[in-house]
């Protein structure tokens, strides 16, 4: 058997086409950019022909990834969780038209949010489609699984939700690899209709897709990645759920007989199996990877059965990730610790690389806008979010993807001016381009700066599609060429930047700044690969 | 067997070649093996650090409990002690002497190096100076890892062939001054 030492996200890649993938789409999020980096990369990916091309956002890699399934073939579409919000329409929707080839959709979520906005917990989407959920509780079930996976998306005909967590994605194990699956052939589906969602049709779908969920518990039960094992004690059982059962076996280590515990990794919740472990103990302890999905149904609104511990009652704290300490402390087990932190250690946030354009584009704004106060700039998703912190102190909102546009609109809307957005090349061709469409239909009176870097940069580097086109694509929306500028943020160029900054927060209308120079962790790499 | 070793620096300064070349040795040796890096927002100059952990048997957690730390190989002074809540008492804290000073208030290196010294099992190393010595000013990361060797429990041999897989693709100069930092950084601690 083969051995290879894996991210869990290469692991997930290398299983897919280890299982005949056709098709892997995505966009770049920490912490899922791996899966689809290793699939670019990878020989085997080559050789077989497997499309590996960024996709503009979540939402068209989902939807690219759900017509590779349409002609029969397997696909995988990879995101962080919060891109699941965006490629959520057509992902609920999948769920009624159902797949032809098998369809996997990976959601790799971020607890504590390492390199995220917020820390939702993706089964909760899984629930909401009523789509079988798979969370590999370590780097070889994720391996395993995706065959799986596949398997039960073809019996079944639906897609299937497959989340992870940052400790998960990011960390490497040694995996065996299994043998390889052929590709599948291009076959349409059956019925014709199978993926029209006209109200009379997807009636019926949806109905057949509720009375599926029945067949799906069976599933889980029956599912080899989620058991049940005794133990001696009956005072405490524990239920862990994905990356927890890791934080539980290595805090019990050889007394790991001791409880009865139930390792849930497949869903909808294999109701008998909790039956099994609550019918043999006084109380319970559940321990998940991200919100109390579980603890929540088990409790109930009304709470007035089985004494339960968790993170709604305070046993585990209500948000953050796990570590082992929690763990320990939840189970009621000794804590270690080593020494405290010497009180002279300082915190050295992330900060701008020397030589990046986005600082001296932000030099020249802050100087542009000090006339008018603060509290004019709202910002988006990327490397440049690190203006937020000194010394530019530069900007004022990072939501969600494109919200820098759509939020200076409706700013300016309520007489804030100038109002000024700031939004990375990537970001705009992801979310951008929509909100600088109602701009123009409106004459918003907004500036947006464009700060292109050429690369998708805050994930590593990887490309943008925005590179090249983004004059071109702020024309065609409309914008008017007189209020198009191009300028080049280098040191030397800052009075002329401020300048023209200054002149398009003084124009009533909508003015586009794209600030054009090439991420210097991106050119270095490139340098270094034409030597 | 079971080293769980904490890498630490700043992003950039290469801990995950230093992660990669244990985790080769390790496979090498047919050890279990899990290694959580960070990967995204962080790697813009901010703080970096890997869990690694090695066993004979299979290990379960991708994070070390605190306390249970037998090394800490940092290639920042200053990093070395963001993670002392992870040093087991027994553990060794190996670390550059050299700091990467990019934020305004970072402390006065004598103080760190007051600090670093507190702790019972410790080694101090000029690595760059090393390194330079070594003829790769960028191999600062591999001298610290083979004054780090001694407390791995894997065949220094086997660090040595590590070298040579991961570096082998950049030709045999890159490979050869690796080596050499990696050989000066175990002289410098057994001696």
């Amino acid at each position: 058997m083969k051995r290879v030492l894996l991210l869990g996200d290469e692991a997930i890649a290398q299983a897919a086409l280890d299982a005949g993938l056709s098709g892997m789409y995505a966009y770049p999020g920490t912490p899922s950019t791996e899966i689809m980096e290793f699939v670019q990369s990878s020989k085997d990916a080559s050789d077989r022909n497997v499309h590996r091309e960024w996709s503009s956002n979540e939402k068209t890699a989902m939807e690219s990834a759900l017509g590779m399934s349409y002609a029969g073939k397997r696909a995988m579409v990879a995101m962080k969780h919060v891109g699941l919000n965006v490629a959520a329409d057509g992902f609920i929707n999948s769920a009624i038209t159902g797949v032809n080839g098998g369809l996997i959709i990976i959601s790799a979520d971020d607890p504590s949010m390492h390199s995220s906005q917020n820390e939702q917990d993706s089964r909760f989407y899984g629930k909401f489609a009523s789509v079988p959920c798979f969370e590999p509780s370590n780097q070889q079930e994720a391996y395993d699984m995706v065959f799986e996976a596949f398997e039960v998306s073809e019996k079944y005909k639906l897609p299937v939700l497959f989340r992870i967590t940052t400790r998960l994605a990011h960390s490497r194990a040694s995996i065996n690899l299994r043998e390889t699956i052929p590709q599948k052939k291009l076959s349409l589906p059956v019925d014709p209709l199978q993926f029209v969602l006209l109200p009379a049709i997807a009636r019926i779908k949806y109905k057949s897709l509720l009375s599926a969920y029945e067949s799906l518990r069976y599933e889980s039960r029956i599912s080899k990645y989620n058991n049940f094992k005794d133990g001696r004690r009956r005072d405490l059982g524990i239920i862990a759920c994905g990356i927890a059962y890791n934080y539980f076996l290595e805090n019990v280590g050889e007394s790991v007989n001791d409880f009865p515990v139930l390792k849930i990794s497949a869903y909808p919740f294999p109701k008998e199996l909790i039956k099994d472990l609550t019918g043999r103990c006084n109380e319970i302890l559940i321990l998940e990877e991200g919100a109390p999905v579980l603890e929540e149904a088990i409790r109930g609104i009304l709470d007035d059965g089985i004494k339960i511990y968790g993170r709604l009652d305070g046993t585990v704290p209500r948000d953050g990730e796990l570590n082992p300490a929690i763990v320990a402390k939840a189970i009621g087990l000794p804590l270690s610790y080593g020494q405290d932190v010497p009180s002279l250690v300082k915190m050295r946030p992330p900060s701008f690389c020397n030589g990046c354009g986005h600082a001296d584009m932000f030099k020249s704004l802050n100087e542009s806008i000090k006339p008018y106060g603060t509290g004019h700039v709202f910002s988006d998703i990327g490397c440049y979010t690190l203006a937020a912190l000194p010394p530019y102190n530069a900007i004022n909102s990072c939501v969600d993807m494109g919200a820098s546009v759509t939020m200076a609109i409706g700013a300016s809307d309520a007489g804030l001016f100038p109002s000024v957005a700031v939004i990375g090349d990537s970001t705009f061709t992801h979310s951008g381009m929509t909100g600088l469409l109602d701009a123009v239909v409106k004459n918003s009176s907004v500036t947006i700066i464009i700060s292109d870097n050429s690369t998708t940069g805050m994930t590593g580097g990887q490309k943008s599609h925005a590179t090249g086109r983004i004059e071109q694509i702020c024309e065609g929306i409309g914008v008017n060429r007189e209020h198009l500028r191009i300028i080049v943020p280098l040191r030397k160029n800052h009075a002329e930047n401020v300048r023209i900054m200054k002149e398009e927060f003084e124009y009533k209308g909508v003015s586009v700044v794209i600030a054009s120079r090439e991420c210097i962790q991106t050119a270095t790499k490139r340098k270094r690969s034409e030597n | 067997m079971k080293n769980d070793i904490i890498l630490s620096g700043v992003g950039g300064q290469g801990i995950l070649s230093i992660a990669a070349t244990i985790g080769l040795a390790a496979v090498a040796n047919n050890l279990f093996l899990k290694q959580s890096e960070v990967h995204g927002m962080s790697q813009r100059g901010g703080d970096v650090q890997s869990h690694l952990r090695l066993s004979d048997k299979p290990v379960a957690s991708d994070l070390i409990p605190h306390g249970k730390a037998d090394l800490i190989i940092s290639v920042e002074p200053m990093e070395s002690l963001r993670y002392l809540p992870w040093l087991s008492d027994k553990g060794w804290l190996v670390t550059n002497s050299n700091p990467f000073i990019n934020i305004p208030d970072y402390p006065s290196l004598d103080e760190i190096l007051k600090e670093i010294k507190k702790i019972k099992n410790h080694i101090i190393i000029d690595a760059d100076g090393i390194a330079k010595e070594a003829g790769s000013a960028r191999s600062g990361n591999i001298v610290i890892l083979g004054a780090a060797s001694p407390y791995i429990d894997m065949p220094f041999e086997s660090l040595e062939d590590a070298i040579k897989k991961l570096f082998g693709k950049k030709g045999d100069h890159v490979v050869e001054t690796n080596l050499k930092a990696l050989r000066a950084g175990k002289e410098f601690s057994v001696t």
